[in-house]
């Protein structure tokens, strides 16, 4: 029961920075109708920019406060939302009224921009780096299963930020626009909705939380590198389209179970954990093909 | 190693390759010195030298070019290498093959049709000499890699040998070292989908077991991605081993050794030549990596007064410590060299036989005897990472 406990502990840690991520993806891909392949290197620009961020900080103090944390993760999340505007603006905007597939294909290409282009720039280079300790780690031991404080400061922190999201999407005019962008683009616009703000606003939700996903991934795993969100990024879309794509709380749900799955899976077998891990995927996917809480649309040809 | 070198050299020299540009060296010819009272002087024997001198291979390039320029310099001094009473000026052709298999091939031809060398030297990867190594095979042209320790690569044919110990013998290595500091039991974590990572497990396992210890928990993990070994390490707790060896990247070691010290784990830790990476103990952590040993080609702190020598005049050319690159393009420079001395004949066929049955050669890292499968018989080095994140010579670990 114990072990039971201590893995599920790993499981969610896991899960939460696949649930963070996949928000993104599902995001963009309900409102613009894209799936921005790009996305999880917005996860490396947080990650990395928080280093960078940090070293600026404790020049000048020595040690880190709570508010210069706070002011670190804040300017990282601000700075990589503004980065994920920029791709917008710059490469996916004038593409919107082309076929899907070019979208598609430009975000590819937008990835291997963002994980090449930060490698080449001599002060960054393509060495791993160690990721500062920005939350205290004190280990607690509740009846045999240790938990540390950067788990439970980054649980709390990720579920914080998914009920934020969810409030601004549900409860906010902001959100209104939002969700009447990703049901009809044509009748949002002439309902008098700004759908450029809208969607520069949906890439800058997305690639926030892709950044504070990865403070919280490097917390945890605490080497960062350029190209660390390649196959995060994969993963966390199979998490997407796990809880179906579209759907914010498909996407914490999706994240959720994969990271827990594949935690459990690689406790039964090291080997073959990761597999089965997918397996679970292919097994919801084959009764559930929309995802978890997806809605079947018709596309209109 | 194959791979791992790749990734530590591809990373290193992007780097180097963007401040400065291309290191590439123009080969100049020895100028045979004033004669010697009854020497005859013999015909110029040419030997080429194949590394990446520009691209993402760069520092290593560098390294195995100054590694054998130092016996250029030298046998310049004395006027070319004395066979009997005959001294043959050496030139030396270096030419860069960029890390590349297509380059490798080309230049493989240029130094064979064009120079007309004798012998080769390099490259360091194993995937190049294994694209090259047929041309030099059907040319009767002998081809030494350095840091080629890819068990495929002496199999492409009886021309083809190398300077450094293969993959298999680094676990073998791994497992005498920790049997003979006094572990009994221990457990494996390991790349599964690594052939590097997955051949050093196997010949661990076989050798510590041979030994009289025990394996008590293997653990692997598939690929290099995967950034959580909580689950694996766990296990590893459980069954409480007196020694973990990990056989890994040197990206993935870190965070493996932090978080096994984090869940507790307190039993040392033993890799491969993987974690010959100044990354490894900043990215670890210093208190976590301390105690940390490794098996390497080379220690620059060997006491052996070959090595000592080696390393000093080394330092006094290039003002640094020579690294495994440099030692094994030196003692594959040498083992040539050696070859040419013992020939029947100095031709290519000559220099063939008289190195496949070379032995007891004193090089600085350790005697080398050139076995019957043409993989070098030699010793590693056992280092270990002290508090303060530097790595530091234990003890020399013979077959």
């Amino acid at each position: 029961m114990t072990t039971f406990f201590q893995l599920l502990i790993y499981g969610i840690q896991l899960g939460s920075v696949y649930a963070l991520l996949a928000l993104g993806y599902t995001m963009v891909y309900g409102i613009v109708g894209m799936i921005n392949f790009a996305h999880g290197d917005f996860l490396m620009i947080g990650a990395l920019s928080t280093v960078f961020l940090t070293t600026a900080f404790t020049n000048t103090t020595g040690t880190l406060s709570v508010l210069q944390v706070i002011a670190i993760i804040l300017i990282a999340m601000i700075g990589t939302g503004l980065v994920g505007v920029i791709v917008e603006a710059v490469a996916y905007k004038p593409l919107r009224d082309r076929p899907r597939m070019t979208a598609l294909i430009t975000a590819v290409g937008v990835s291997m921009f963002l994980q090449n282009f930060p490698r080449a720039l001599p002060f960054i280079g393509p060495n791993p780096r160690p990721f500062p300790r920005l939350f205290p780690l004190i280990q607690y031991n509740i009846g045999g299963v240790t938990i540390t404080s950067t788990q439970l400061i980054m649980l709390v922190l990720s579920l914080l930020l998914m009920i934020i999201l969810y409030y601004v999407v549900n409860k906010t005019p902001l959100g209104a626009q939002m969700r009447a962008v990703s049901m009809d683009k044509d009748a949002a616009l002439l309902m008098g909705i700004n759908i450029n703000i809208i969607i520069s606003m949906t890439f800058f939700i997305g690639a926030a939380l892709a950044s504070s996903s990865g403070i919280f991934y490097a917390s945890i795993y605490p080497q960062v590198d350029v190209y660390m969100g390649g196959w995060l990024g994969t993963k966390s879309f199979i998490a997407a389209v796990l809880g179906g794509i579209g759907d914010i709380r498909g996407a914490m749900l999706g994240g959720f179970i994969l990271g827990i799955s594949e935690i459990f899976a690689t406790s039964i077998n090291s080997n073959l954990g990761y597999m089965i891990g997918f397996i679970v995927l292919i097994l919801i996917l084959l009764f559930k093909p929309a995802g978890l809480l997806g809605k079947f649309s018709i596309e209109k040809v | 190693m194959k791979k791992a070198s790749q990734l530590l050299l591809t990373i290193l020299a992007i780097a180097v390759f963007l401040s400065a540009c291309s290191t590439g060296s123009p080969a100049t010819p020895a100028e045979p010195e004033p004669q010697a009272d009854g020497e005859k002087t013999g015909e110029t024997l040419k030997i080429g030298v194949v590394s990446p001198m520009s691209g993402p291979g760069a520092t290593a390039g560098k390294y195995i070019t100054n590694g054998v320029k130092l016996i250029e310099e030298k046998l310049k001094a004395e006027g070319g290498l004395l066979v009997g009473d005959t001294r043959y000026p050496i030139e030396f052709v270096y030419e860069d093959n960029e890390a590349k298999e297509e380059t490798t091939t080309n230049v493989y031809q240029k130094l064979i049709n064009q120079d007309k060398v004798i012998a080769i030297v390099g490259p360091d990867m194993s995937k190049a000499i294994l694209a090259a190594g047929p041309i030099a095979q059907s040319a009767g042209v002998v081809a030494v890699g350095t840091f080629t320790t890819n068990e495929a690569v002496t199999q492409v044919g009886d021309y083809i040998f190398r300077a450094c110990f293969i993959d298999p013998f680094q676990g073998r290595a791994a497992a005498k070292y920790a049997w003979d500091a006094g572990y009994k039991t221990a457990a494996v974590i390991y790349n599964n989908a690594d052939a590097y990572s997955k051949g050093l497990y196997e010949n661990f396992e076989l050798a510590f077991t041979e030994l009289g210890g025990k394996v008590v928990e293997v653990q692997a993990y598939s690929g290099s991605d995967i950034k959580d070994y909580n689950v694996q390490l766990t296990k590893i707790k459980a069954a409480n081993p007196e020694v973990v060896f990990i056989p890994n990247m040197f990206t993935e070691i870190p965070l493996q050794v932090r978080q096994a010290r984090e869940l507790g784990i307190t039993a040392p830790f033993v890799g491969g030549d993987s974690m010959d990476a100044p990354e490894v103990a900043q990215l670890a952590g210093f208190e976590n990596i301390a105690g940390t040993a490794y098996v390497s080609a080379f220690s620059p702190d060997n006491p052996d007064p070959v090595a000592q020598e080696f390393v000093k005049a080394f330092n006094d050319a290039y003002g640094m410590n020579p690294n495994s690159n440099a030692v094994l393009a030196y003692e594959a420079t040498l083992m040539i060299l050696e070859s040419i001395k013992n020939a029947a004949t100095i031709d290519r066929k000559g220099i063939r036989d008289a190195m496949a049955s070379l032995k007891d050669l004193h090089l600085p890292s350790g005697t080398i005897t050139v076995g019957p499968d043409r993989n070098p018989i030699k010793g590693a080095a056992i280092l270990m990472y002290n508090a303060e994140g530097v790595p530091e010579f234990v003890v020399n670990v013979n077959p």
